[in-house]
């Protein structure tokens, strides 16, 4: 399969965020959670959003889907999507002017749907499995429960359920965790959505089912052009899927750009240290490299780069000043002062220069 | 891990079905056998429905097992559980979910979770020993004691997740099961789990039994993996066996499903696929295959020849 470049072009973009703030409210003060995020997602591809737990990764999804938690407020920004209404024509709306309550009521299910990290919050355990893959069919397009029936017995086959006419008359509780989540991804895709949003779908997968459920995804989009956001932590499922990869630290997007730029040309410390440790099975090392340290606690103002206390590269500056995004050619951008023109020369660590020859040489065998 | 040592842990015959309707029995695990040692990690992976949390359920015995034996550091825990025994397996064996909010009360404290275990079973002699050994394990697992104060839903699916470990960890057992503990994380996360569970084993000979599905993981924790498919244990081998030597072609399949950082690789890299049926395996036909003292495959004699041909 050729890996098709989708042209990024300004008029298929589907959403774009720009300069979006997020907070909650709790009893021990505000967490500032996604600060500052902007994105595009255009017509036909796959973004990965990559980083460490509690970046913020599944608020920003959450956001778009309206399902923010109460105590979440978006202190300023624009989520833009368009679409077609049921006329055909196309829409732009803000979903940040919307309420929660509004973009569920408009989007979900049918423009926008999403598969969660736990298939259990998107499944009603007192339903049968086939009852929950037919009820949003029979509410968005009106048909007939023979129909409805026909569809979810096709999507359960679809997503690599055996015994179709046996699952079908399960409960959740029945099922592995792994067919659960292939569930859910059947209740995402009956409706044709046109974004679709993955939050760590195959995380309770195993391998060959994540294999395949992967390939299903890419045959929709392919078939149907739908855009995909993969949320996942698991760096080769961002090889196989991703088309463009955004890597999040502490509420912020430190990195981006197409694939092959992030992945063979790392920039970021942080994008050195996610690489790093992802183990690797051709070498022998007994211990994984770690990231010292852990992330910031985001209910305390941070000064300058987030990063920086965990970073061994950090300059003085990166105490003081949050660094701009610098475009380094291409698609790719980098919000880090090692970017600078000013900055002293700083190398990848040697270790990860030589993951990424090794890679790089593997390539060309199949450029 | 000397041959001749006693296991800790072993399973004989294991079977835990479930009785879905009058006509239908879903043979989760059936017949399987293993053997951990101390101070060991015996890797248990295979695809989704295979059995592996079921077979770390009946273990500890959330379930009855339908039939088989499980002895754990000399007793014999698969029948009818003394309060002796239950209270040694409650204390010395520990289980680490695969879903991180299922054994968290939404209205607890964290502190309180983790330390709800060694209240229940009385372990410590005063409040301030419970507080230290609190502090000790949320230190390990990397989280802030202002952290602990907060509640389960406050946190973040990988933040969840440590609080399990912690909660395992603070009871000091001998067995610990890792149900699919580290799927949740991500993999600067990951790493440091797994850094961490091996510096508690090193510390303290805890012996791990680590259910997952991530291949590349398991190989950097365990000593030995088992290949779970359909209820059995296909295939055995320390490590380098599984990975360097594999008969089994679900064992091949397995490990060819792996995804490599390496995003034109990735993208063009076909897994092979195993269909049993198409092949003609059945799995109850088999029998186990010795390629070393530690290498098994189940497959029956002319399969056994045509793998290893
Ligand atoms: N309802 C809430 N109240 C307070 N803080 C919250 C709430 N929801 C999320 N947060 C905080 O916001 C930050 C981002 O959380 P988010 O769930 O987006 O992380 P994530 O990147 O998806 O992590 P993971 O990989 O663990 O799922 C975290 O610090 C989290 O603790
Ligand atoms: N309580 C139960 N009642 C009925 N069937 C069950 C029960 N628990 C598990 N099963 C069935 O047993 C089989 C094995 O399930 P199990 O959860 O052990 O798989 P697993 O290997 O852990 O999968 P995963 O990787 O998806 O977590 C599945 O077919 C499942 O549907
Ligand atoms: S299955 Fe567990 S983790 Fe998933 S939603 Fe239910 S309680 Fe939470
Ligand atoms: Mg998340
Ligand atoms: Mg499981």
């Amino acid at each position: 399969m050729e890996t098709k470049s989708v042209k990024r072009n300004k008029s298929d973009r589907v959403l774009y965020i720009r300069d979006l703030n997020i907070s909650f409210k709790t009893a021990y003060g505000t967490v500032r959670a996604i600060r500052g995020v902007r994105l595009d997602l255009f017509k036909g591809e796959t973004i990965a959003i990559v980083g460490e737990s509690g970046s913020g990764k599944s608020v920003t999804v959450k956001t778009i889907m309206g399902i923010l938690d109460s105590n979440g407020v978006i202190d300023s920004g624009q989520i833009i999507y368009r679409y077609k209404d049921e006329n055909g024509e196309e829409q732009e709306v803000d979903l940040v002017q919307m309420s929660q309550k509004d973009i569920r009521y408009k989007f979900c299910g049918k423009h926008i749907a999403m598969v969660f990290q736990d298939p259990m919050t998107s499944l009603d355990p007192t339903m049968t499995v086939g009852k929950q893959i037919m009820e949003p069919m029979r509410e968005h397009y009106h048909i007939s429960r023979a129909e409805a029936k026909k569809r979810a017995m096709e999507l359960i086959k679809e997503v690599g359920i055996d015994n179709p006419d046996k699952r079908f008359k399960q409960y959740p509780h029945e099922l592995s965790g792994g067919m659960r989540q292939r569930v859910v991804i059947a209740i995402a895709l009956a409706c044709d959505p046109d974004i679709l949003i993955c939050d760590e779908p195959t995380t309770a997968l195993d391998v060959t089912i994540q294999a395949k459920i992967l390939e299903l995804i890419k045959d929709l989009q392919v078939k149907k052009g739908i855009s995909v956001i993969y949320i996942t932590h698991d760096l080769g499922v961002v090889a196989k899927v991703a088309d463009y990869v955004a890597v999040m630290y502490a509420g912020r997007i430190v990195e981006k750009g197409k694939i092959n730029e992030v992945f063979y040309d790392p920039r970021h410390p942080y994008t050195w240290g996610l690489l790093s440790s992802m183990p690797d099975i051709d070498t022998d090392s007994r211990r994984l490299f770690a990231i010292p340290g852990s992330p910031p606690n985001l209910m305390e103002k941070i000064e300058g780069d987030a990063f920086a206390p965990r970073n061994p590269f950090a300059l003085k500056i990166d105490y003081r000043e949050e660094p701009p995004m610098y475009d380094v050619g291409g698609q790719h951008r980098v919000a880090s002062w090692l970017c600078d023109p000013r900055a002293p020369e700083v190398e990848v660590p040697e270790e990860l220069q030589v993951r990424i020859e090794k890679m790089k040489k593997e390539a060309t065998i199949y450029e | 891990m000397s041959d001749k040592k006693e296991p800790l842990l072993h399973v004989e015959n294991l079977k835990q079905h479930f009785k879905i309707s009058r006509k239908f029995t879903t043979k989760a695990v059936d017949g399987i056998s293993f053997d951990i040692y101390e101070g060991e990690t015996y890797g248990l992976v295979g695809e989704s429905g295979s059995g592996k949390s079921t077979t770390g359920r009946s273990i500890i015995r959330l379930y009855e097992p339908t039939d088989g034996k499980i002895i754990f550091d000399g007793r014999d825990i698969s029948g009818k559980l003394t309060k002796a025994d239950e209270k040694y397996l409650r204390t010395n064996m520990q289980m680490i979910f695969q879903d991180p909010m299922a054994c968290l009360n939404p209205r607890k404290k964290i502190s309180q979770i983790i330390a709800e275990g060694l209240e229940i079973h009385h372990i410590c002699k005063s409040r301030a020993e419970i507080n230290e050994r609190v502090n000790d394990v949320l230190d390990k697992v990397g989280l802030s004691s202002e952290q602990a104060t907060r509640f389960p839903h406050q946190f973040s699916g990988g933040q969840r997740q440590r609080v399990g470990i912690a909660r395992a960890l603070v009871m000091n057992p001998k067995l610990v099961i890792a149900d699919e503990c580290i799927s949740a994380l991500d993999v600067s996360i990951q790493a440091q789990v797994v850094n961490l569970m091996k510096d508690i084993q090193d510390e303290m000979g805890t012996t791990y039994l680590f259910i997952a599905h991530d291949l590349s993981m398991v190989k950097y924790i365990s000593n030995r993996i088992g290949v779970m498919h359909l209820g059995h244990i296909v295939e055995t081998g320390t490590t380098d066996e599984i990975f360097e030597n594999p008969i089994h072609p679900y064992t091949k399949s397995l490990l060819s499903a792996i995804p490599h950082p390496n995003p034109i690789v990735e993208k063009q890299r076909k897994a092979i696929t195993y269909n049993k049926d198409a092949e003609g395996v059945i799995y109850e036909n088999g029998h186990e295959h010795v390629l070393s003292e530690t290498h098994k495959v189940l497959a029956t004699d002319e399969e056994f020849a045509k793998w290893t041909k």
